[in-house]
């Protein structure tokens, strides 16, 4: 169940009956009287009619962020990884933009300098890890069926059964989707927005929550520019409008334009998170 | 939400939950209460009222500091400036519940 953005997972249910006490008490502090825990506040109860309209109503002030759980769990997966030396990313995109093909395509150029896993997010078949596998790398597949993006929680289970090395690059692809995984802190570095040319130059003004959150952003198939309508300089423009502070990559995974500026970024973030 | 709020207050019926809800949160508040029913079934929130606050976005311009109201991301300074740094408008916040007590 995700009340954020209305979607539905099994996946993500799981988490929600892991308790935390450290908001129990909160409550008092919020009271003007220091006996105002046990003072009770006489109201009408919401459509009990007659029978029951002097129910007791006690208020209790969380004054919490909806995704306070979520949060608290991200900030673990990343002292998590700062212990251990982890460079990891979160990569999201529409789906079908070529994340996979990105980071195949990354890892057959930065694979041997530093250790490297990958975590996986679809709503079903192994079809990523399968590819990603077939490079010889550490991979983990999470499939959050109903679910529309990964969270905290999940991460922190995959991290585990991967284990990843000190001083590894740790490659998260999200599911494919451009509106809820803006929300969800998963504990990264920074997330990688990757935005294909055939996808318009409009999309980080019609999905602008995601491109703010994103540190880097990644065109793709940028091959195809003769064949479409693209207008380069305005997709740029726009993601400076949304992100003026974004590292822009301009990449083709089919003729590899592009790639050894974005693989050499992404070697010089592990080194940074190394040292 | 609905976790969240069942594991504060335990078992105990919750009447009424009020959530403040920015203009550029990304959460849409209606389709928020389309599922928040569907969410709570089951729950110690079944049948709670729930009330959002909707806070309006502000920004504060980075050039002239000037405070602006703001609807999307993209809403310039009357100065001219495009580099508007967001104050309010992205809550996500549980503000009180309301629990029966018997």
């Amino acid at each position: 169940m995700c009340a954020t953005c209305g979607c539905s997972g099994t996946e993500s249910a799981e988490h929600e009956h892991e308790h935390e006490h450290e908001h129990v008490n909160e409550h008092e502090h919020a009271h003007a009287h220091p006996h105002a825990p046990h003072e009770h506040e006489l109201e009408h109860g919401p459509g009990h009619g007659h029978a029951h309209d002097h129910d007791h109503v006690r208020r209790v002030s969380l004054e919490q962020d909806i995704l306070a759980k979520n949060d608290r769990l991200a900030a673990r997966n990343r002292a998590l990884f700062l212990a251990r030396n982890i460079a990891a990313f979160n990569f999201t995109s529409a789906p079908g933009s070529g994340k996979t093909s990105l980071l195949q395509a990354l890892i057959k150029r930065v694979g041997g300098q530093f250790p490297l896993a990958v975590i996986e997010g679809d709503q079903e078949t192994a079809r990523d890890a399968d590819r990603i596998r077939a490079t010889g790398t550490p991979v983990v597949q999470i499939n959050t069926q109903t679910g529309c993006h990964l969270d905290a929680q999940m991460v922190n289970a995959a991290v585990t059964a991967l284990d990843p090395p000190r001083g590894a690059l740790l490659l998260i692809e999200n599911v494919g989707n451009l509106v809820c995984p803006a929300m969800f802190d998963l504990g990264e570095r920074a997330k990688a927005v990757v935005l294909s040319i055939t996808e318009g130059e409009d999309k980080p003004l019609k999905y602008p929550h995601m491109f703010r959150a994103a540190g880097i952003v990644v065109l793709t198939k940028i091959d195809l520019l003769p064949h479409l309508d693209f207008n380069l300089d305005e997709c740029l423009a726009n993601v400076r409008r949304i992100n003026p502070e974004a590292r822009i990559f301009q990449t083709s995974t089919k003729d590899g334009a592009g790639l050894p500026a974005f693989c050499d970024f992404m070697a010089s973030q592990v080194a940074v998170t190394r040292a | 939400m609905v976790a969240a709020v069942a594991e504060t207050v335990g078992p105990a019926r919750v009447a009424r939950v009020r959530l403040q809800i920015g203009s550029l949160a990304g959460v849409v508040p209606d389709a928020l209460r389309f599922c928040f029913d569907a969410c709570s079934r089951g729950t110690p929130l079944d049948g709670a009222t729930l009330e959002i606050e909707e806070i309006a976005a502000r920004g504060r311009c980075r050039r002239c500091a000037a405070e602006i109201s703001m609807t999307t991301f993209l809403d310039p300074c009357a100065c001219g400036s495009t580099e508007v740094e967001l104050v309010a408008g992205q809550e996500l916040r549980i503000k009180d519940v309301e629990v029966e007590v018997h």
